[in-house]
């Protein structure tokens, strides 16, 4: 049983002091949570504390892959918003790194 | 009839603008004790007068927040962009003393260090005050400040007082927990993520408690608020009242930044940001209970330098590796440029002491039918400093606003021209740069400057502004002046509000 932390992950520290188990840790690209000390809070917190902090959604996700954070959970943009801004984005990128 | 003008004294030629091109000391600081005078005079984000002498630096140590704003997005870090919250490079503590030791050998007229993020310095509190531990050892000249949003405040402030720390900055957008709830979707509280209303009830709770033990130590606070239309903007004025009634002494409403390529809440769901008039109207109001900073540029959390400059891209971490400190020696090279703009500000308030009483235009009013009140009329200023207008229109990253009147000058604040996006096409903005210009001087019916192009001419004339070059080279309030009273002759001010937009038909 442990959360993982994937490539959405903005590295802004904010889980990694909460960490019960010192599970969390900097690393290249992103933040890692060592499977092996996760507890995901059990007997500690009623909440998994990096998900109870992490301010972007979708980025710890549980042993199934389902976000403890779904998008629009946190910020409350709607979905189709949400996926608006999503593709915008990428035709920004795509155009600054082709520049 | 008569107007009176501020009276200008010559200027010294250093850099930046003078004092009274962006609105006087006299104007804003008025109400503020001498000891705390004392203490911000050489900051250069609190004193009309050190902006354009000290130099300030935020250093970006503290990533984590603990709470959301439906203004901020932590997930895009664009090259192009300049807005509070965003920076390109996280430091650890010992780089960002070393950074900090090493911008003020290179530029003594450093003051201020200042953590402001890009997350909340009070979230993330081992870092926040190593760094300060650092500095306060090291170069203990330099005031150090923060800002927060306030949730961890009460906590900190023993350890604030302890760092020397004499200014703290918190953002305060409500006093109202129904208001809050429209602007904090969430804060992290008690190892819980707390949602809605009552994470901003707690949240306004904490700032207020931060506040008032903030004061009972004897640590200086300035408020910042973002003006969102339709959420706070009238609570606002509560939130001065009440602020001030506690003992900050200053108050900076600042207009929200909502973008929709920023990804925020506010940006995606279509919430405007006020406009320039909205801002000056709110601003005004509550000038009357508190202090305004109308200078604030709003500026990274890993700005460098000059106010509404940023020298950051100078100071890279290879550079700051290699460097060889000589602390005593940066230290004397401060000193010294400290005690002479001291001295020459010092020279400048004696003079305006000594001036004569304002001097006073004559207004020749005889080609006026009626002798009915004058409206007051914006005016926009390019000038690269000096108290007079001498910037081409198109070179102006900014302009000065000027409110004239029967009353005579006023400064309203700066607009800047490349407002936090300079990505130009990249970003996908359709606008031209030149038609975000012509935005930015919404509601001003004249822009003063040294010379200007054909395009922008018309397009301002369009806009119901009248481009003036005819001042070139004159003081600010002069011209400003002049061309008031060259209006109320043409019979173009008498009341009521005439639309600019009409003017130009």
């Amino acid at each position: 049983m442990a959360l993982e932390i994937n490539d959405l992950c903005v590295n802004c520290w904010a889980c990694e002091p909460l960490c019960p188990n010192k599970a969390i840790y900097s690393a290249s690209p992103h933040f890692e949570i060592d499977p092996d000390k996760c507890t995901e809070c059990a007997g500690d917190f009623a909440d998994a504390q990096c998900a109870a902090i992490c301010p972007i959604e979708g980025a710890i996700v549980d042993e199934l892959g389902d976000a403890l954070n779904p998008p629009g959970s946190l910020t409350g943009i709607p979905l189709q918003l949400l996926m608006e801004a999503a593709g915008a984005l990428e035709g920004t990128a795509a155009k600054v790194s082709s520049s | 009839m008569e107007l009176p003008v501020i009276s200008n004294t010559a200027e010294s030629g250093g850099g930046g603008c003078s004092s009274h091109s962006c609105g006087s000391t006299a104007d804003q600081l008025n109400q503020i004790p001498d000891e705390i005078l004392q203490k911000v005079f050489n900051h250069p984000c609190y004193s009309e007068d050190a902006h354009h002498h000290f130099a300030r630096m935020h250093v970006a140590v503290a990533p984590a927040c603990n709470i959301q704003c439906n203004y901020c997005n932590r997930k895009y870090d664009c090259a192009n962009e300049s807005r509070p919250g965003v920076v390109s490079e996280l430091l650890t503590p010992d780089q960002a003393a070393k950074k900090t030791l090493v911008v003020a050998s290179e530029i003594p007229q450093m003051s201020v260090l200042g953590i402001a993020g890009p997350g909340d310095p009070l979230a993330n509190p081992e870092r926040t005050f190593a760094t300060f531990q650092m500095l306060s050892e090291h170069a203990p000249d330099i005031k150090l400040c923060v800002s927060t949003n306030g949730l961890m405040l009460p906590q900190s402030v023993d350890e604030i007082a302890k760092h020397n720390i004499d200014h703290v900055t918190i953002t305060i957008n409500c006093v109202d927990p129904d208001v809050g709830a429209k602007i904090y979707p969430w804060i992290f509280w008690n190892n819980k993520r707390i949602k809605g209303r009552e994470g901003a009830a707690i949240l306004i709770e904490q700032q207020q408690k931060g506040l008032e033990a903030c004061i009972a130590k004897g640590v200086l606070v300035k408020v910042n608020s973002v003006m969102i239309p339709g959420v706070n903007d009238e609570h606002l004025k509560e939130v001065s009242r009440v602020v001030k009634s506690k003992g900050a002494f200053l108050h900076n409403v600042m207009p929200l930044i909502a973008e929709a390529e920023h990804g925020t809440y506010y940006g995606l769901t279509g919430q405007r940001g006020p406009t320039q008039d909205e801002l000056q109207a709110l601003q005004d109001a509550c000038a009357g209970d508190m202090n305004m900073m109308r200078h604030c540029r709003q500026c990274r959390a890993d700005a460098v330098g000059l106010l509404g400059e940023d020298r950051g891209a100078e100071f890279t971490l290879d550079k700051i590796a290699e460097y060889e400190l000589d602390l005593e020696g940066a230290a004397a090279r401060r000193a010294e440029v400290r005690d002479r703009i001291a001295a020459e500000l010092e020279e400048k308030r004696n003079a305006k002491a000594a001036a004569p009483a304002p001097k006073l235009v004559a207004l020749d009013m005889s080609g006026l039918a009626t002798k009915e009140a004058l409206r007051p009329v914006k005016m926009a200023v390019a000038t690269s400093g000096g108290g007079v207008i001498n910037q081409h229109f198109g070179h102006a990253k900014e302009f000065l606003v000027y409110e004239a009147s029967e009353k005579g000058v006023r400064f309203l604040g700066h607009r800047k021209t490349d407002l936090y996006c300079s990505g130009g096409d990249t970003c996908g903005d359709a606008d031209t740069t030149l038609q975000q210009t012509v935005k930015t001087l919404e509601g001003c019916e004249v822009v003063l400057c040294s010379k200007i192009g054909y395009e922008p001419w018309g397009m301002l004339e369009e806009a119901g502004i009248a481009p003036n070059g005819e001042h070139a080279m004159e003081g600010i309030e002069d011209a400003v002046m002049a061309v008031y009273a060259e209006m109320a002759a043409a019979g173009k001010l008498v009341a009521p509000v005439e639309a600019p937009a009409q003017s130009a038909a």
